[in-house]
């Protein structure tokens, strides 16, 4: 992240420590992950130690220090929607992408997570993929969402 | 507009009805966009109804949050018959405009149909769903923009305030909360006039109120539907208890997962700050009081009050022993009084209609309201709001509709991964605080997931110890420890590898997980596996002595099989299997080689004639 960039979050901030939680999640969303060049950068102008910064990061889930993939694949594991099949969703998708949830493929094309309820619970169960929620999904469908994917991909 | 005063707020309002009734009458179009339709594709429908509508200036569009029924999602009501579709595509949209908007003339195929009845149910209000429901706290969303002040202030908003500021000290007000009998909505059930009373009474000038939309149980989300649908009302909740208790600051602590939350609680504080009803001498009253919103990292054990405070000022969501409470010390160490969403919206409705109308509602010793979210395995999928003291099997069949695919209730669980689950021989309990918590769940937050015979109850279980061992902070052994050596039993047991003695086990971790743990995530941690083993044992057993899954969940105890008499030979399981276990042809009927067989469930799930069985 460029400076100037993380200057501008800081300062929305007013520098403060007490909002360091806000100032990661700002960092996050502008780059998708927490590089640790700029962690370290924020622990030097907040005053506070990078080890307190990588105890939040690794703390709470919204967080990532590794680049994620172009597509965001996300199962939801809710109860309504574990109830619902949810488990066999995830299985299909781990086969399909070869990875476990909180990893990328190789090719950094998906990062497959899970999330412990969107609160759509009568779309149970729900994939969301880039944002795009997908309700009283199968695995089949999953796989056949993710196959339109990476076609519509391979053509542009 | 700043308003000035309480007078000033009526003359508003007056002004913002009788423009409304000039245009009574006036065709309208409400959609639902909350996040359950949106999920169901309520923006492209509000894309095509704006495309449609272009500048059709006599047709009054508006866009709301939730209507609670979400299963039916888009919902799309036409004013002023308050016809009421559902499951409505962009498609639809023209022809909504041209018969039933113009001409009102219904279209029979967007209509809800009574499964039972057959019927077709052109009105909101004749809807079973909503016909038992009580909807003090959330009825309002269906009238309401909540990105428009107007609205609210329309339909009676803060007249509340207005009410406690100018003619309610702030002992009143506690008084009122007091003997209105409301307790906490997010999980403990606290009576909120004795902990405001406390936060008062604490040394101190500086005081904070927060409000907790930390919302955690997985399968609830009544309070992300409050705070997307109608965010003044617990603003205005809010407001008045910071009044009462004497603070001049407030939080908001919203969940990372909840954007539209954010978003729109966010719209709200800067309105209610340009009418006057934050920030300085609010309305003219001399009290002043401003609300900052504080985002959450994703943790579930951040909606415990010590550990959301400790998220509040930069930490880690860690909790803390409680023998100084929070109303004594809590954010940045002062006296803090913290509720969730729905127990603040409660307040305005007891300020305004009186403690005697409201104490009516509800049992002895759980008045008002409750919302649920009613979900799992159940025909009506929503958010109900009921009063207190309903029975299980009220929600269940007469809101919830019962069981699809005429398949047998097993349990709904409550409370979330602190609750526990409720066998069917105790449907007819009446659900409050006090008879949730001596059946061994509890209310929670509000979650209520409905399960059927084909769900496996230690899965279950080993499902909610997972989720509690991910999410346990790590500060106590008991919880951190405990709720590992659970899980890993659990585990064992639902793979076939379980032994005689487990049960006995699992009782004694669960025991000391909840006798030694500091906060309530590790006090209830074990919940879902005792009260599983407390109604279910038998099911426990058939894992760990017969390596059976009776519900045919578990993938090690359970086999695929075709049924060559039901077998149409269509080649689809075939095709979709991933690891090519099927044989057959075309008139052929399939077979499963089991040695292949990873128990993935395709086949079942692709199969158009239900051939493939579980055993």
């Amino acid at each position: 992240m460029k400076s100037a960039q993380l200057e501008k979050i800081l300062k929305a901030h007013d520098n403060q420590s007490s909002n360091v939680l806000a100032i990661l999640q700002d960092i996050q969303a502008t780059k998708n992950y927490l590089p640790r060049k700029t962690l370290e950068e924020v622990a030097e102008k907040l005053q506070i130690p990078l080890a307190q910064i990588y105890h939040l990061a690794t703390f709470y889930r919204a967080f990532s220090l590794t680049p994620r993939g172009r597509h965001l694949v996300t199962v939801c594991t809710g109860t309504a929607c574990h109830v619902k099949g949810a488990a066999s969703i995830l299985n299909t998708l781990e086969r399909e992408l070869k990875v476990q949830p909180g990893e990328t493929t190789g090719d950094q094309e998906y990062t497959l997570e899970t999330v412990n309820c969107l609160g759509s619970c009568a779309l149970a169960p729900l994939v969301v993929i880039d944002g795009h929620y997908h309700g009283r999904m199968l695995g089949t469908r999953a796989l056949s969402l993710l196959k339109g994917e990476k076609d519509a991909s391979k053509k542009s | 507009m700043h308003l000035k005063s309480p007078e000033e707020l009526e003359q508003l309002r007056t002004k913002i009805l009788e423009e409304r009734k000039a245009q009574e009458g006036k065709k309208g179009i409400v959609l639902c966009t909350g996040t359950g339709c949106r999920g169901a594709g309520a923006l492209e429908v509000y894309e095509a109804f704006k495309k449609e509508l272009g500048s059709k200036s006599a047709i009054d569009f508006k866009s709301t949050c939730c209507h609670g029924f979400c299963e039916r999602g888009p919902i799309t009501v036409v004013e002023p018959m308050g016809t009421f579709y559902q499951r409505v595509t962009p498609d639809d949209v023209p022809h909504i405009i041209a018969e039933t908007v113009q001409k009102g003339q219904i279209i029979e195929d967007l209509l809800y149909q009574d499964p039972k009845t057959e019927q077709k149910i052109p009105t909101e209000k004749d809807i079973p769903f909503y016909k038992k429901q009580h909807r003090l706290v959330f009825g309002h969303n269906r009238l309401i923009d909540p990105t428009r002040i107007e609205d609210y202030v329309a339909n009676g908003g803060y007249q509340a305030l207005a009410k406690a500021l100018f003619h309610l000290s702030p002992d009143e007000i506690i008084e009122e909360v007091k003997r209105a009998g409301l307790r906490g909505r997010g999980g403990g059930g606290f009576p909120a006039g004795r902990k405001w009373e406390s936060c008062r009474r604490a040394p101190g000038d500086l005081r904070y109120v927060i409000c907790n939309c930390d919302e955690g149980d997985p399968g609830a989300y009544m309070d992300r539907s409050l705070m997307e649908g109608n965010p003044h009302r617990v603003l205005e909740g809010m407001i008045i208890g910071a009044y009462a208790i004497g603070s001049r600051e407030g939080y908001v602590y919203v969940r990372n997962e909840y954007p539209l939350a954010v978003e729109n609680v966010g719209i709200a504080i800067e309105q209610a700050h340009k009418m006057g009803f934050l920030g300085q001498n609010i309305l003219g009253s001399g009290f002043d009081f401003d609300v900052k919103i504080s985002k959450g990292g994703g943790a579930f054990v951040a909606g415990e009050s010590t550990a959301l405070m400790a998220s509040i000022e930069g930490y880690v969501a860690e909790p803390r022993a409680k023998h100084i409470h929070t109303v004594e010390s809590g954010l940045w160490d002062k006296p803090t009084n913290l509720n969730n969403v729905e127990t603040w919206a409660n307040v305005p409705v007891i300020i305004e209609k009186g403690v005697d109308w409201y104490s009516k509602i509800g049992t002895e010793g759980s008045k008002g309201t409750k919302i649920f979210s009613l979900v799992g395995k159940i025909n009506n999928t929503g958010l109900i709001e009921v009063p207190m003291g309903m029975t299980l099997r009220e929600i269940v069949y007469d809101i919830g509709g019962g069981i699809p695919g005429g398949k047998r209730f097993k349990a709904v669980q409550t409370g979330g991964p602190s609750g526990g689950c409720i066998p069917e021989e105790m449907l007819d309990l009446p659900v409050d605080f006090d008879a949730l918590t001596k059946a061994g769940s509890m209310m929670g937050s509000g979650g209520m997931i409905v399960m059927d015979e084909s769900t496996c109850m230690v899965d279950v279980a080993k499902y909610f110890t997972h989720f509690l061992k991910d999410e346990s902070c790590g500060k106590c052994t008991s919880c951190r420890d405990g709720t590992l050596r659970m899980y890993e039993i659990l585990d064992a047991i639902t793979k076939g590898k379980g032994k005689d003695g487990d049960i006995e086990l699992l009782e004694e971790i669960g025991w000391a997980t909840t006798e030694a743990s500091l906060c309530a995530l590790g006090g209830t941690a074990a919940n879902p596996v005792l009260s599983t083993i407390r109604y279910f044992r038998d099911e426990y057993e058939a894992h760990i002595r017969d390596k059976r899954c009776p519900a045919g969940v578990c993938p090690d105890l359970i086999t695929y099989t075709i049924d060559p008499e039901a077998c149409i030979a269509c080649m689809k399981c075939k095709k979709e299997c991933p690891t090519k276990a099927i044989t057959g042809e075309k008139k052929v009927p399939h077979e499963i080689i089991q040695a292949k067989c990873i128990k993935c469930g395709t086949c079942k799930e692709v199969c158009p004639v239900d051939a493939v069985k579980v055993e």
